[in-house]
């Protein structure tokens, strides 16, 4: 049978990994922004607690402007809507509905998509970082401190969150994955540090609390941005310990389907 | 004629727990259509999964393309293309977009806007995946299974729950896929699918191939075919049998019932109406049954297919 050049006659081949990569990474990010509910949590969450929360002294928190307060612990949780909430819930929905089993079959490699799903939460969150950065800025911010060591801590942050939202993602069922993730959220939204001062716990629950990834990355950049401390290396530790334990644990018990 | 079999699959065993679901299966498929038939809980799906790479085999060698594809999964990826049996979309991407998509993953991929047009999913429009109906979704997999050009395409019951268009439009395709060039191998439980697409046909039942052939081969061996007629009663069937190839049987079965056994054929047919002719006879009624891989199928497993 020789094969005239008919529309379908077979012309394999993968595309080069960049472009590849980049069209994951696109498509990835158009998903969670056409997403009502990811939306929700990513943006208007943490843009109407900045807001609302500058404009009513509800907590007391000492010295200087509240927004001085708010901003750095808003930002992180920014960061932990997208990596942690935001991908284990979608990831978590990706792999019930089979969309990580059928780009497992395409030329895209597991770790190109791995790679894509983390491009594209660094696109998101450098979004949510503009758009909340204005907002703090309108409502009278004025950080100091150190660019390289926000910069540091908001990509260990990621590290971090992202590590746990895979091994959430990649191991319970998607529905455990959605209820587990959103209360989660809210618990450390409360008890992390992100809007109530550590400070208002009793000590030994705030030792505890400290130690969670959220409140270590509030507290750094709060250190940074609000006091203008030099880089927080014990932030940045616990950070680093979650980034590794979370990774670790992902990359071992992550199942495709 | 490609002269390496585009699968090859030897003593393959895969065991879930204590359940073997494939049991020593044998398959060589060369290029063209070939069909994986069996009923639900056979192994094929399995079989089929194990030569995507999905999983590996607790023993037994799998070759796809020569490849290993666990082993030489890179390899074999960009030159298989895949459509599983449900899902494999984003819920909130729309279908041109995604089949763009995959496209966009693929060195020289088809026109996607012409794929769409071929398989009606233009009136699918920006509609999400969630809100597509059941055959949409079915043909977007299709698409997507073919649009990186590969050499060969798994197709998992391609045309489960499809209306009668749709189905003829998917068949039509992979009419189109073979005579391009690309192999194929579906599973299916629809005999007529079977009959209808494939060149080869490979009957799976309790994790083994108890039957492969083409098409006529399979229906050839077993009972064989009949042709039945009604007439006047009391008709001399020995001057017919006279008149029929010599390894046919003619009988009334009951007065003005008469039934030829045989190879049936179109010659076969023939002599028996040219038969009625020459004696004045009208038949009122004339049939041929032919031996169907449903009644193969029947025969081999002593289960009905779709169940």
């Amino acid at each position: 049978m020789t094969t005239t050049a008919g529309p379908y006659a077979p012309r394999p081949g993968a595309a080069p990994l960049p472009r590849m990569i980049a069209a994951q990474a696109a498509l990835e990010t158009r998903m969670l922004l056409r997403n009502g509910e990811q939306l929700l949590l990513t943006v208007v969450i943490p843009t109407l607690l900045l807001v609302l929360f500058s404009s009513v002294d509800i907590v007391d928190t000492g010295a200087g402007p509240f927004v001085d307060f708010l901003a750095p612990g808003v930002l992180a949780l920014a960061v932990m809507s997208t990596a942690f909430t935001g991908q284990a819930i979608a990831t978590g929905f990706e792999r019930r509905y089979g969309v990580l089993k059928r780009l497992a079959v395409s030329p895209l490699p597991r770790w190109g998509l791995m790679t894509a799903k983390t491009l594209s939460v660094l696109v998101t969150e450098v979004l949510q970082v503009i758009l909340l950065t204005a907002v703090a800025f309108a409502l009278g911010w004025s950080p100091h401190g150190d660019p390289f060591s926000v910069l540091l801590l908001l990509v260990l942050g990621t590290a971090a969150f992202s590590g746990l939202g895979l091994l959430m993602a990649g191991t319970l069922k998607a529905e455990a994955t959605l209820a587990a993730a959103n209360l989660v959220f809210l618990l450390l939204l409360v008890g992390g540090g992100v809007i109530v001062p550590l400070d208002k716990f009793p000590p030994g629950v705030r030792d505890v609390l400290g130690l969670l990834p959220v409140s270590a990355l509030s507290d750094g950049l709060r250190a940074v941005l609000q006091h203008g401390a030099g880089t927080p290396w014990a932030d940045l530790g616990v950070l680093a310990g979650w980034a590794v334990v979370g990774l670790t644990a992902a990359a071992r018990f992550f199942r495709w389907e | 004629m490609r002269s390496e079999p585009v699968v090859q699959v030897q003593a393959l065993v895969k065991r879930y727990g204590t359940r073997t679901a494939v049991d020593g299966l044998d398959l060589v498929a060369e290029a063209g259509v070939t069909a994986v038939l069996g009923p639900n809980g056979a192994g094929k799906t399995s079989t089929v999964e194990i030569c995507e790479g999905y999983r590996k085999p607790d023993a037994g060698t799998v070759r796809v393309l020569g490849l290993d594809p666990v082993r030489q999964a890179a390899e074999l990826r960009p030159r298989i293309g895949v459509m599983l049996q449900s899902g494999g979309v984003y819920s909130g991407a729309r279908a041109d977009e995604m089949l763009r998509h995959v496209a966009r993953l693929h060195a020289h991929p088809l026109d996607v806007d012409a794929l769409v047009e071929r398989l009606g999913l233009g009136s699918c429009g920006r509609t999400a995946y969630r809100r597509l109906s059941g055959g949409q979704q079915q043909r977007l997999a299709l698409a997507m299974a073919v649009v990186g050009r590969p050499e060969l395409v798994f197709l998992d019951e391609p045309t489960a729950g499809l209306d009668p268009q749709a189905r003829r439009a998917t068949w039509d395709l992979v009419r189109d896929l073979r005579a391009d060039g690309v192999s194929v191998i579906l599973t299916t439980h629809h005999m007529d699918e079977a009959e209808q697409l494939a060149d080869d046909v490979a009957i799976i039942d309790a994790g083994r191939v108890i039957a492969h052939g083409s098409p006529e081969e399979l229906c050839r061996g077993g009972a064989e075919n009949t042709l039945r007629f009604g007439g006047r009663p009391g008709l001399d069937v020995g001057s017919l049998l006279k008149a029929l190839p010599a390894d046919s049987s003619a009988v009334e079965l009951t007065p003005g019932s008469y039934r030829v056994a045989g190879e049936v054929d179109p010659q076969l047919l023939a002599t028996v109406t040219s038969w009625c002719a020459q004696h004045g006879v009208m038949p009122d009624r004339i049939s041929v049954e032919r031996h169907t891989l449903e009644d193969v199928f029947l025969e081999l497993t002593g289960k009905e297919l779709r169940s």
